[in-house]
């Protein structure tokens, strides 16, 4: 079977600087795919050529077609990003960011939610509040919920476990394995932590300067020699 | 007391025309976060266009309803095409731009339609009687204005409240990025923002043509200063506010000259200081404004 996402031989700059110089990575239906990598090594602008907010060459298919090349029709086509930074709306309240979420949804707003805050139930509680005053692991958990609402099959997620804590970070992993396991949800996730990167993905790409250096299934990486040494730190 | 209500209806009237300008400055800030310098002259340009209109034989209405229309597809047109540049650039990128585009439409009026007064409308609108409130006099004409006013905040202060279209809309505005990504397609947002303030600038340019005739292509420079204290005394992005300002800037004005025996101010001397006084004034007490949202974040 064709894989949900399938990168080939993409490439991308800022300006006169090369950030990926020939990426092929696939996601397939239903995976959990991790891409790891140092700083600069094209993680971050790898889910930005898919999200179109980059301009790249080379082929991009999802669901066995060409993805659009404007970011608004990668979320049309099904895929939400979770971009670095978390990218809310800050100035404008939980609830306003969740129907948002739904822009493209036409109906079902109502059920959607109530799916979305059974993984997030405080979220329920917290509607009126303006997002940019919510805690750093809250406003990353809006992030995510917001991606849910638009029901995407493929969530893009880019460090959501930057300068959280610890447990924060543990709790949003777990949500994250149980939208995979549970609903089937399809996740590539960029991250810095290794260690929790390659226990909660079954596959996992490792970026060199804009290069795929390394793939295999997350349990031979753990145990390879240079990722060890590399991002796992033993 | 009569008098004084007396000249609070007189007031509320030209306040509404400050609203109405006003509105026009919300919705492009609101959902462009740019300040548009351009609104009155714009508004004097799409003016223009109606009486150009009624010139070649269009009934007055018709021509009110085809320069809305014509505003809206404009404005739409202006931002694809010039504004475009500057988005996702500095503040002081728009600024410079807006400013560039008062002095373009400006200069065009003052080219096309020459400086010559001109009676505009043909006929009044709105019938010219008034009606006697307890003694006040109401002209029907100011009434009509005022609740052209009235329901246009309304009809705004529900898109932004409770559609879609108007949550888009300010979302296109705060964050252009985290906007794509969720689906909108910013760039027509920003379009449908200065189309809409456009066609509401055009009822406005129309209704200041109305009350004060006659037509003339510097008739909006004024106003636009006392639209500029109305947006900035409600709050820059709400549209409750900056009706509410119109309306306050307007009676304000109109009671300092009525009952100002001691100073002896020579109203039209003093009327843009008391303005610019006032947006100053709101800026150092509560620079969001009547109506505007106090933003917090975390730092």
């Amino acid at each position: 079977m064709a894989p949900l996402l399938d990168l080939e031989d993409v490439h991308a700059r800022y300006g006169s600087v090369q950030a990926l110089g020939g990426v092929s990575l696939s996601v397939g239906e239903g995976e959990v795919v991790a891409v790891l990598g140092g700083n600069g090594a094209g993680k971050t602008t790898t889910l930005r050529a898919i999200s179109g907010l980059v301009t790249t060459s080379g082929r991009v298919r999802f669901a066995g077609e060409r993805l659009p090349r404007a970011p608004e029709g990668v979320a049309r086509a099904g895929i939400a990003h979770v971009p670095e930074g978390r990218g809310i709306f800050e100035e404008l309240s939980v609830d306003e960011n969740l129907r948002l979420g739904a822009y493209l949804r036409r109906g079902g707003f109502a059920e959607s939610y109530e799916r979305v805050c059974g993984h997030f139930p405080w979220l329920e509680r917290r509607g009126a509040q303006q997002a940019g005053t919510l805690s750093g692991g809250e406003q990353q958990m809006l992030a995510i919920a917001r991606a849910l609402m638009s029901r995407p099959r493929l969530l893009m997620l880019d460090e959501p476990s930057l300068g959280l804590a610890p447990i924060v970070v543990r709790e949003i992993f777990r949500i994250l394995g149980d939208l995979n396991e549970n609903e089937g949800l399809s996740i590539l996730v960029v991250e810095q932590n290794a260690t929790l990167a390659l226990r909660s993905s079954s596959r996992a790409y490792v970026l060199e300067v804009g290069q795929v250096a390394l793939e295999g299934p997350s349990s031979e990486l753990a145990e390879n020699e240079s990722v060890r040494k590399s991002y796992l730190g033993y | 007391m009569t008098e004084l209500l007396q000249q609070i209806v007189a007031g509320l009237s030209s306040g509404s025309i400050y609203a109405l300008l006003a509105l026009g400055i919300v919705i492009i800030y609101r959902s462009t976060g740019v300040v548009n310098f351009a609104q009155g002259e714009m508004a004097t340009f799409t003016t223009f266009i109606a009486w150009t209109l009624v010139d070649h034989g269009v009934g007055y209405w018709g021509a009110f309803g085809l320069t809305i229309l014509i505003a809206l597809v404009g404005g739409i047109a202006l931002e694809r095409i010039v504004v475009r540049p500057v988005e996702g650039k500095p503040v002081i990128n728009g600024v410079i731009l807006t400013i560039g585009l008062f002095i373009l439409f400006g200069g065009l009026s003052n080219w096309i339609w020459k400086a010559e007064v001109r009676s505009f409308p043909p006929s009044r609108p709105f019938p010219t009687s008034a009606w006697n409130l307890g003694g006040v006099a109401v002209s029907k004409q100011d009434a009509g204005i005022l609740a052209v006013t009235l329901v246009l905040m309304v009809l705004l202060w529900l898109l932004f409240r409770y559609t879609k279209l108007g949550l888009a809309l300010s979302a296109s505005a705060l964050s252009p990025t985290a906007s794509r990504l969720v689906g909108i397609r910013v760039g027509w947002m920003l379009g449908l923002g200065w189309g809409l303030a456009a066609a509401i600038g055009a009822v406005a340019g129309l209704f200041t043509a109305a009350a004060a005739p006659p037509l003339d292509p510097n008739m909006m420079r004024p106003v636009l200063i006392y639209a500029f204290a109305a947006a900035v005394v409600g709050g820059l992005e709400s549209p409750i506010g900056a009706v509410v300002g119109g309306l306050l800037i307007g009676v304000v004005l109109n009671l300092i000259s009525t009952y100002d025996t001691h100073l002896h101010l020579d109203l039209d001397r003093v009327r843009l200081p008391i303005a610019l006084a006032l947006i100053l004034l709101v800026l150092l007490a509560r620079p969001t404004g009547l109506f505007g949202k106090q933003v917090v974040r975390r730092v």
